[in-house]
């Protein structure tokens, strides 16, 4: 029993070394250097919490953050409720398509849709040739391109969490309340869509925390102009060399990204909600 | 005659080349308990759906008190229904899935409070309304479900294998409940099984379905007794078959041949002299008494005891095989495998069976 389990540790202890050594190791030294540079003391935290431009960031990261999130659950929702009630033969290949977005990189991505969106992009000239418009408009370097591009970007992680709720969802429940006189919009709303809530928590959850730390998207359609936290960060420490700073805020992402997790726990079961997702 | 509430003309599903119901008619008579019964894929499971309007009829009319509600929603017909696996909303209390279908009619909070609770005092679940359905055994969501069915009076109450999740003893149960339910509440019950115990002890009338097709229908004990095909004589209940030649006609039957012995056949309607006919005889018709005299002598082959029965395959030369079942208090021969023993039966006790 017990030099079973001990097997065990050691397969997993390669993993858990990489872990350490890269992951954890420097997380630590992040958290001494926000502490410790330039001077030793909590400087950095409160130069942080005093100034308009760090707050004015995480006020922006909040908000892209939460838009992603409500634009992510529903398209998402739409999508794995089609998948879940297709036909049996075509779900594969729809589960399919929900994935090949990973297979190209976040990077080549977001730059599709700087050749969509910028001001010469595809969508303002068609526009501009059809006549809707006379001048460009500003569809990205704002919040609206950002979202857009995160929305994309963000959901397949909406669609998977909610399409394995769904798909332990018996058609037979919604049978049974139509049988008993509900009319079909009735029966989604009194008892599938309650059977949905875990996968939508999850969902939820899953792109809130991801869309938080997020970089290369809203840097690249952001265009400066939209600073959110993350790239705030490589700000600091790469133009101006601000480690200090730089920790501190990687901190306090860190910090309000657990208050999350902690508050979604009081109302997720986050088990079921980020590991027991097939 | 009773006035007829449901009625199936001509009915017709097919999915592709295969015909799940093969134009069936039938009607349902008001407060009539009826069971469907067949094997699976004898389209006995489309049938109801197609009464609840769940399937969609490639051809023929379903009508309820003589109006056509073939193209009616599910929602819009008003049947209560019991489903397979019970499917009680895992999201609301027991309180809540008896009161769904009051809710969705738009009644009172009142109103469903206290319906509901007579509703769960029927089936003795009062206690558990505020449980939820997770938290109930197999029996207890099966009288749930039962309740949320019956909560807003439903004319006709539709039952898919409502049973067949449960244990024996726990169904032997609720047969007598949903039967006792039946005749105190006079709603129409139309039940769909593939249990033939379950149908014979419950139904007015059962309705045989095979291959899509109604093989016959009847009251319990016409069809047990008198089973028209080979597939009705064995399906319900066990059955021997014997080959016959009519030799002649007789008052009230017919005299045949068998095997090359003479033997006497009762019926009311027996086929012409001359012809090959295929009779069948029922396991507990065939009595046992010792070697010698008249009689279809034989030896036991094989003994099955299930306790208040015993079953028995006895090889006979004339008539090879041929089962035969007797309570085991009657112990006047103690049957065991290897005894030669001597086979009767009643004039009444073959029953001649359409030519295929």
């Amino acid at each position: 029993m017990t030099s079973d389990k001990a097997r065990y540790w050691l397969l997993a202890l390669p993993a858990l070394a990489v872990m350490a050594i890269f992951y954890i190791w420097p997380l630590v030294n992040i958290w001494a250097i926000s502490v410790t540079e330039p001077v030793p003391g909590f400087g950095n935290y409160v130069q942080g919490a005093e100034s308009q431009a760090v707050t004015t960031s995480f006020v922006i990261t909040f908000r892209v953050a939460a838009l992603t999130t409500v634009f992510c659950v529903i398209l998402g929702y739409i999508c794995a409720y089609a998948i879940a009630n297709t036909i049996r033969r075509a779900k594969p290949l729809l589960i399919a398509l929900v994935l090949l977005p990973f297979w190209v990189s976040v990077l080549i991505r977001s730059f599709s849709w700087i050749v969509l969106l910028g001001r010469s992009g595809i969508v303002n000239d068609a526009l501009r040739d059809v006549g809707v418009i006379e001048r460009p408009l500003r569809l990205m370097h704002n919040e609206f391109g950002v979202v857009l591009a995160m929305v994309h970007v963000m959901l397949p992680f909406a669609v998977l969490p909610l399409l394995a709720n769904m798909r332990g969802i018996s058609p037979a429940y919604t049978d049974a309340a139509r049988g008993l006189g509900a009319s079909e919009l009735t029966a989604f709303r009194l008892v599938y869509l309650p059977q949905t809530l875990p996968g939508i928590g999850s969902a939820a959850l899953l792109v809130f925390v991801l869309s938080l730390g997020f970089y290369i998207t809203p840097a690249l359609l952001g265009g400066g102009r939209v600073l959110m936290v993350s790239e705030y960060i490589t700000y600091q420490i790469q133009e101006f060399l601000n480690w200090g700073l730089g920790s501190a805020l990687s901190v306090a992402l860190l910090v309000a990204t657990a208050l999350v997790l902690v508050i979604a726990g009081r109302f997720l079961n986050l088990k079921n909600a980020l590991l027991e997702r097939s | 005659m009773t006035d007829v509430i449901l009625s199936i003309r001509d009915a017709v599903k097919r999915y592709g080349e295969t015909h799940a119901l093969d134009r069936v008619d039938l009607d349902v008579a008001e407060g009539e308990f009826l069971t469907l019964l067949g094997p699976s894929g004898s389209g006995k499971t489309t049938l109801l759906t197609a009464v609840a309007g769940f399937t969609q009829l490639t051809a023929g009319t379903v009508s309820m008190r003589g109006t056509d509600i073939t193209s009616l929603p599910p929602e819009k017909r008003g049947f209560g229904m019991v489903f397979q696996g019970y499917a009680l909303f895992p999201t609301m209390t027991v309180a809540q899935n008896v009161g769904f279908p009051l809710k969705v009619r738009g009644k009172s909070k009142a109103e469903i409070a206290a319906r509901v609770a007579e509703c769960l005092d029927l089936v003795q679940m009062g206690r558990f309304a505020d449980r939820m359905p997770q938290q109930l055994s197999g029996g207890q969501q099966q009288r749930v479900a039962l309740a949320r069915a019956l909560s807003f009076h439903p004319p006709v109450l539709l039952l898919d294998e409502p049973l067949s999740a449960l244990d024996k003893k726990l169904r032997a149960d609720l047969q007598w409940e949903l039967k006792a339910l039946h005749e105190k509440l006079g709603v129409t019950f139309i039940y769909v099984t593939h249990d033939q115990e379950e149908a014979l002890s419950m139904s007015d009338r059962i309705v045989i379905l095979e291959g899509g097709r109604i093989q016959q229908e009847g009251a319990p004990e016409a069809l047990y007794d008198a089973p028209r095909t080979d597939f009705v004589a064995n399906f319900l209940g066990k059955s021997n078959f014997l080959d016959v030649t009519v030799a002649g006609h007789v008052p009230g039957g017919a005299a045949c041949d068998l095997a090359g012995h003479p033997i006497e056949i009762a019926s009311p309607a027996p086929p012409p002299v001359g012809a090959a006919a295929r009779v069948a005889l029922r396991p507990e018709r065939i009595a046992l008494g010792p070697e010698g005299g008249e009689g279809v002598p034989g030896r036991i082959a094989q003994v099955s005891y299930l306790g208040e029965r015993a079953q028995l395959i006895v090889d006979t030369e004339r008539l090879g095989p041929l089962l035969v079942s007797r309570p085991t208090w009657k112990a006047a021969i103690h049957p065991d495998a290897g005894l030669p023993v001597t086979l009767r039966w009643e004039r009444d006790a073959c029953v001649f069976l359409e030519a295929r």
